[in-house]
């Protein structure tokens, strides 16, 4: 098994953390937008490096580079030659969780680290907290071969500016058995039905409300849920109560991908929420399963590399991004990581690396497919619509202390 | 040499020789000098945190902005005591409890052959085969447990093939609770084995001639002066119990939180670093309390 992927699920478990920065931040806009002559509600919120400006070229290399990273993210499969053809010489600082790296990423980087990998969930946050620059993203010639959703996508593009590089993605997929289910299951309603209790795993995260909600949305349209991260008391409670209703159902609330696999391996459970890497790994092992995006659609992920406002080594930073993001980085970064690599030009070179992974991680998916994701965000006491009617993380985490008890 | 050089060697010497004397005359003055750097690394260190940790439980994070208010309330107090976090804490109180009486008696037996049936040669095999699982990595033992408990694992094979029917404990608190035993048994074995062995023989003897049972000298004679090795070995396996949170993690069910698991998810999770040291608090308290019954027990007195 990849050793990354065990790293990469206790950073996941520990990634939804709160929006500290943001939710200050929209407090304050709440504030300000109470003062005669403040700028129009709505978009209020500002990013202070907005202002900044953007490199136009790529000049010569610092000859060092400082990350932050999940780990995994520099290997040195791709960072020795990339070493060699620039120069720059990489030093990657882990990170545990997403909190790890908005407080390490604290004063635009303190002018020790030039990049970070953040995930969508921590992207408003560094944002926001002014620790991130706009980037030209038209300094990365393989911008235009990625996935268009990832091009502009709103966890980390605002106002037209680019504070980032997306660059690796995947979905909260719907995995089960082939031998309990012969015809595919077509919704996530399998999750909740009690003809699976006690073979029903789900991930130990709060952001799991998320995928409640999720369904929800789709089951009991009355309830009016339209983005599963930005929901009212109501909606809120109702999907902590279908939760809930979950819990005796539920045999583990998995927190290393190494459990659900051995889960699924020796039978224990038939069904659960899952990534595609735990699908993959047991599909290699020949265990009897198979997954799926039901209809309701899912949940997933997406990391960005996000340029410090103090980075000292910004052109070695371009490097970079320019280096990770041609095909062939692409996809040794997924095939050793267990995700799906934003640049359609890596899948016919995640097949020669690995027959038929290409399609294993969906990286050559019609759009469709990606229009039913619903990409990780911090949930914020800000709607979309501008009140402050929403749940927070924090109340998200204390009610799913409550659903596992 | 110059007499005025021989002078000044002599006073230098003088110097140490009078610093010495002046020590060795004012024992307090050592101890005072050869304790300071522990006791300050004490104090900063270990005390100076447990106080920063007790204050920080009663200060609250804002719901809304997520920011530290340094301001004081009981608020984290008060949501300790709802059902939620009073079930997580009787669950690993209860746990402890549990794993603490099974190991005792576990290793009374073990114990008492060990120390008073074993030659010398065997007693030194059973010692190191108790202490060869410590050489182990922790997560290593458990992830073994794991792969026994499953469904189809090493325990549902055997009790299949024995006709018993699969056994299958796997993620559940049952499966908790046998690795929990089985992990901390050394730590209760080796305390016994110490108190056993100092009973003397003339003891035994004694209730033997007196007409008293095996059973009556072991209720009536070997307990009560076993019972100190008892009570310091179940400081060990309660207390390991109480603050476990990586078994619970990785074998535990859909409802085996510890407060461990708890302080993690708010300290990891939700950057809630107060309610994080409140719920620390509790392990802090019942071990007070614990050692406290302890010390009145005479556990101190064998250590």
């Amino acid at each position: 098994m990849r050793p990354s992927a065990g790293n990469r699920a206790t950073a996941r478990s520990g990634r939804g953390a709160a929006g500290a920065v943001i939710a200050l931040a929209a407090a304050l806009m709440a504030v300000v937008s109470l003062l005669p002559g403040a700028a129009a509600a709505g978009s209020g919120l500002s990013a202070p490096t907005a202002g900044m400006p953007v490199a136009t070229s790529i000049g010569k290399g610092e000859g060092k580079l400082d990350l932050i990273a999940w780990e995994g993210y520099a290997q040195p499969q791709w960072v020795k030659p990339f070493e060699k053809a620039t120069g720059c010489q990489v030093s990657a600082k882990y990170a545990g969780t997403s909190s790890d790296m908005v407080s390490l990423m604290a004063n635009g980087g303190g002018g020790q680290y030039d990049l970070v990998s953040a995930s969508g969930d921590a992207d408003l946050r560094l944002i926001y907290g002014g620790d991130v620059r706009p980037v030209n993203l038209n300094l990365i010639p393989d911008w235009k071969n990625f996935q268009p959703f990832l091009q502009n996508p709103s966890f980390n593009t605002i106002a037209g500016k680019h504070y980032g590089m997306s660059f690796e993605f995947g979905p909260n997929v719907l995995l089960y058995s082939t031998k309990v289910f012969k015809t595919p299951p077509t919704s996530w309603s399998v999750l909740y039905d009690k003809k699976y209790a006690g073979q029903v795993t789900v991930p130990d995260n709060p952001i799991q409300i998320a995928d409640a909600a999720l369904y929800l949305s789709k089951s009991q349209p009355k309830l009016g849920i339209t983005d599963p991260y930005e929901l009212t008391q109501p909606q809120f409670n109702a999907a902590v109560a279908l939760l809930k209703a979950e819990h005796p159902l539920v045999k583990k609330y998995w927190d290393l991908a190494s459990q659900e696999i051995s889960l699924f391996q020796s039978g224990t459970t038939v069904v659960g929420a899952a990534w595609p890497y735990q699908t993959n790994t047991l599909q290699a092992d020949k265990a009897p399963v198979a997954e799926t995006i039901p209809r309701e659609g899912a949940t997933g992920w997406a990391d960005t590399w996000m340029l410090a406002t103090k980075a000292p080594d910004p052109n070695c930073a371009y490097m970079w991004m320019k280096w990770v993001s041609t095909p062939t980085v692409q996809a040794q970064d997924a095939l050793s990581f267990g995700e799906t690599p934003g640049n359609r030009l890596a899948c016919p070179i995640m097949n020669k690396l690995s027959k038929g992974s290409c399609a294993a991680y969906h990286a050559n998916a019609p759009a469709s497919y990606f229009t039913t994701l619903k990409f990780w965000k911090t949930p914020l006491v800000t709607c979309d619509n501008g009140k402050n009617s929403c749940v927070p993380f924090q109340n998200w985490v204390t009610a799913w202390t409550q659903v596992i008890g | 040499m110059s007499t005025a050089a021989i002078r000044e060697e002599r006073s230098r010497g003088n110097g140490m020789a009078r610093i010495s004397a002046a020590l060795w005359r004012r024992a307090w003055l050592r101890a005072t000098l050869t304790l300071t750097p522990p006791l300050a690394w004490f104090l900063v260190i270990y005390l100076a945190s447990l106080v920063l940790m007790l204050v920080t439980a009663f200060w609250t994070v804002n719901p809304f902005t997520n920011v530290l208010e340094h301001s004081w309330s009981l608020a984290n107090v008060n949501q300790l005591f709802t059902s939620t976090y009073t079930t997580i804490i009787a669950r690993t109180v209860e746990m402890a409890a549990i794993v603490t009486v099974t190991d005792a008696i576990v290793a009374l037996p073990f114990a008492y052959y060990m120390a008073r049936v074993a030659s010398p040669r065997v007693r030194r095999i059973l010692f190191t085969a108790v202490l060869l699982p410590l050489w182990a990595s922790y997560l290593a033992r458990v992830y073994a447990w794991i792969v026994i408990l499953q469904k189809g694992g090493t325990l549902s094979w055997t009790t299949s093939k024995l006709g018993l029917g699969a056994v299958n404990i796997g993620y559940t608190n049952t499966a908790m609770w046998l690795v929990f035993s089985y992990i901390w048994l050394p730590f209760m074995i080796v305390p016994l084995y110490g108190a056993l062995e100092r009973i003397p023989d003339s003891l035994l003897e004694a209730s033997g001639d007196l007409g008293a049972h095996a059973w009556r000298t072991l209720r009536s004679v070997v307990l009560p002066l076993a019972l100190p090795g008892i009570i310091a070995g179940s400081i060990f396996t309660f207390s390991l119990t109480l603050g476990d949170f990586i078994t619970p993690l990785l074998v535990g069910g859909a409802s085996s939180q510890f407060i461990g698991n708890v302080i993690y998810s708010n300290i990891g999770t939700a950057n809630n670093l107060p309610f994080a040291a409140t719920l620390a608090l509790v392990p802090i308290v019942i071990m007070t309390i614990y050692l406290l019954g302890a010390r009145a027990l005479g556990a101190f007195e064998s250590l």
